[in-house]
């Protein structure tokens, strides 16, 4: 189901600006539900911009990402362009446009888990599920990323798994790691 | 309040928690519940002791018994032995690695003996999430002291006259930081504590956020006290969700017990700390991208002048210091300016929390006088270089910050000395780096995180370390020519000199200090395309040793650009100039006639003898 949604006036005057036209509508593709969940956090840091990182944080956290379309939402909620959100997207690592895997592998690279040798950790990782980093298995189970420093560097080289910690991970113990995912 | 017998304290710091600390704990009070000892042990979850290295910990007093590496299975034996019978459990007490001895307790173990804990001093002490311990270890005692007997400027003149410097890294004097805040007339004021670690390999500002919150909350409300602020904002990054937990607990339990909120102590201060989440990005450490992060935007920097003292906060004046700046104000407020300055060097005073890591083999979170040597801290407190390896360099700074080598061993580190030796205190990380080490590659590994990094707003940052990082790559691929290693010094130096923030000014830092310090693994690098710690993949070269090799042909047919020649029955040979070093032949030889050498075979016609 599409929703149709209404900009924001300082929002509408902005792009009628831009493309010299009136009456600018977006569509989202979004179910309802979803839309009034976005709705409901917004509110919830009272539709504030200056608030927008929090909103983004939380958004991320029950959709597990941030496509274009949830971003239009926001935008329109806080009263912001939406090229401002998406700035803000994209500018920090910790938001992501793209679904993660169900088990998101992230590969500690960080000073210290670099000296002890996470690069090779991360090759195995790469080799063994045959994705690069930042990318999904097609069957949508595993996806790697690289993170910087968990702060656990007495355990480098670390390894997370969704939440699950692994210290001192060699590149052999890659494959038994993985194992215990295994349906 | 029952009066307990014993306390088992057991770390719940990031490291410990990795390794099933909770579990371990988990574990002991079914122990003691099944054994009904709960009026007569109790059983705490402290913040981290910094001897991360032999975690998960567990500490029982009040004799002070340190237990490493306690696994669950292990409570039942602490509880049947130690707590029941009163014997130590031998097995699980620290190996004293030079004596062989298991030592009894903590205060004779190496780790601790060099320490002062200062910012430290409830971490490993105290429950985090139970404000009553904080408040027993005198927490909120310096903060209605400061607002109920001393006026703002007091307060003030007593941390300058401490010499408390700014612990994130530039060491700015704390005290007229604040007294510069607190001369801007504004209707509202704004504290902020910047708890965006984002150096990789630094973990101190967590540490502290996990084990002690109190301190920080009540320094912040001191803070505000003094430069007239109501409102207090602590800017911490989403990656660290235990720290944030620990700091919700922390202030919901201050705000009920009055110590924040309106007219604290009874007096016409009030003061509120909320928090806000970083998001990833390292350039936000610095206080202008902070404060735009925080105001929903880009983490980008600003020009300065306008400080933030001047107008920062959607506007405001604000203070923002670093979470270990803040840790000790309290303590320098109840104990004394005096006190505080008698601790370190002339310029530096008081203490320095460090994050060990690297080849070291007691990695973890330390507090140092000002003034200790870096041969204290790696080989006495640190315990040596791991596997017995030869020290080469520390790191100090992270990305920022520059290489120590041997001949630095025995300087009184401070921030000065730090900075004259090409390095700088930063944050606090010290990375150890062993001769297995490549320091082009290190330099490479630190240009790879600032390119990343950069937030695009400058040329000089933006452009210019790639420029940096992409000549480093040449040189550790074996392409790098002489004229390299002089545009890497002169790009540096652009780069420094015009940068718009810190992050750009300090990011040649790793190539700069490498170049000084290690110039003849550059020139190894480019002249005999060599590495000598067999790091850089590129300049390995694959070998066929003429003793082992049959002539069996399994190399040559796998071989993906025909590299090798050789006949049937003949000694191989490996073409260096056409092969890529895909290490096919390697895994195919059943014979282990293929090995890989650091230095180019100068001879390749013939076969090689390994």
């Amino acid at each position: 189901m599409n929703q149709k949604i209404n900009l924001a006036p300082e929002v509408l005057a902005y792009m009628e600006k831009l493309n010299g036209s009136d009456g600018v509508e977006v569509v989202v593709n979004l179910p309802k539900e979803k839309v009034e969940q976005i709705n409901e956090i917004c509110n919830s840091f009272d539709n504030d911009p200056q608030e927008l990182i929090n909103v983004l944080h939380e958004t991320q956290h029950l959709f597990g990402y941030l496509p274009a379309e949830v971003q239009d939402v926001i935008a329109h909620n806080l009263h912001l362009p939406v090229a401002h959100v998406y700035g803000v997207v994209t500018f920090y690592s910790y938001f992501t446009m793209l679904p993660k895997g169900e088990h998101p592998i992230s590969v500690c690279t960080g000073t210290a888990c670099y000296v002890r040798g996470a690069e090779k950790v991360l090759e195995e990782f790469k080799k063994e599920l045959n994705i690069k980093v930042g990318e999904t298995t097609p069957d949508g189970r595993f996806s790697i990323n690289c993170l910087r420093c968990v702060g656990a560097c007495g355990l480098a080289p670390v390894v997370l798994v969704g939440e699950k910690v692994y210290g001192r991970v060699s590149p052999d113990g890659v494959k038994a790691i993985l194992a215990e995912y295994d349906k | 309040m029952s009066q307990y017998k014993m306390h088992l304290l057991v770390c719940a710091g990031t490291g410990c928690h990795s390794s099933q600390s909770d579990l371990v704990y988990e574990m002991l009070r079914d122990e003691v519940d099944r054994k009904r000892l709960e009026e007569e042990v109790q059983i705490i979850r402290t913040g981290c002791f910094g001897f991360c290295e032999k975690g998960p910990i567990v500490k029982v007093l009040p004799d002070n018994t340190f237990y490493t590496q306690v696994k669950p299975s292990d409570a039942r034996e602490i509880i049947d032995e130690h707590v029941i019978k009163g014997r130590r459990v031998e097995r699980l007490l620290y190996l004293d690695p030079e004596t062989e001895e298991h030592v009894l307790d903590s205060k004779h173990m190496g780790f601790y003996k060099k320490q002062l804990r200062i910012a430290l001093r409830n971490c490993g002490t105290i429950d985090p999430e139970n404000i009553d311990e904080a408040i027993a270890r005198n927490a909120y005692q310096a903060l209605g002291k400061s607002i109920t007997e001393m006026s703002p400027q007091e307060t003030i003149d007593l941390i300058k006259s401490s010499g408390l410097r700014g612990r994130g890294g530039a060491g700015f004097p704390t005290g007229l930081k604040w007294e510069i805040t607190s001369r801007n007339q504004a209707n509202q004021k704004y504290v902020v504590c910047n708890a965006d670690e984002g150096d990789p390999g630094a973990f101190m500002d967590r540490s502290i956020l996990e084990g002690d919150p109190h301190s920080v909350l009540e320094a912040m409300a001191i803070c505000g006290y003094c430069i007239g602020a109501t409102k207090g904002l602590i800017y911490i990054r989403a990656e660290y969700p235990l720290a944030i937990r620990r700091l919700k607990v922390a202030i919901a339990q201050a705000r009920e017990y009055g110590l924040l909120g309106e007219q604290i102590f009874g007096t016409s201060f009030s003061f509120d700390i909320s928090l806000k989440y970083g998001a990833g990005a390292f350039v936000c450490g610095e206080e202008t991208a902070l404060i735009h992060s925080m105001e929903g935007k880009r983490g980008e920097p600003a020009n300065k002048p306008p400080f933030p003292a001047q107008s920062g906060y959607l506007g405001k004046p604000t203070n923002v210091n670093n979470v270990e700046t803040l840790a000790n104000i309290p303590v320098i407020i109840l104990k004394g300016a005096e006190w505080f300055s008698s601790i370190g060097t002339e310029k530096s005073k008081g203490t320095k929390v460090f994050a060990l890591a690297g080849k070291i083999n007691n990695v973890g979170l330390i507090e140092v006088p000002m003034g200790i040597t870096l041969r204290e801290i790696i080989y006495e407190i640190g315990g040596g270089i791991k596997n017995n390896k030869k020290f080469k360099a520390v790191q100090t700074g992270g990305p920022s910050g520059g290489c120590l080598t041997e001949k630095h061993l025995d300087t009184p580190i401070d921030y000065e000395s730090l900075t004259a030796a090409g390095s700088m205190m930063g944050s606090g990380g010290m990375i150890v780096l062993d001769e297995d080490d490549c320091m082009v590659s290190v330099a490479k590994f630190y240009l790879d995180f600032i390119v990343e990094e950069s937030c695009g707003r400058c040329a000089p940052c933006r452009i210019g370390n790639k420029r940096l990082y992409e000549t480093l790559n040449k040189i550790t691929q074996g392409k790098g020519k002489q004229e390299d290693i002089e545009k890497l010094r002169n790009l540096s130096q652009v780069i420094k000199d015009t940068s718009l923030c810190g992050l750009g000014q300090t990011s040649p830092n790793p190539v700069l200090s490498t170049l000084d310090n290690f110039m003849d693994e550059y020139m190894e690098h480019v002249h005999d395309k060599k590495c000598r710690s067999g790091q850089c993949r590129s300049l390995l070269y694959y070998v066929i040793s003429k003793d082992d090799c049959i002539g069996c042909m399994a190399c040559k047919r796998v071989c993906p650009t025909h590299a090798i020649s050789g006949e049937k029955k003949e000694v191989h040979v490996i073409n260096q100039e056409v092969c890529i070093k895909c290490g096919a032949c390697m895994e195919k030889c059943q014979f282990d006639a293929i090995s890989l050498l650091n230095d180019y075979p100068r001879v390749t016609s013939s076969p090689v003898n390994v």
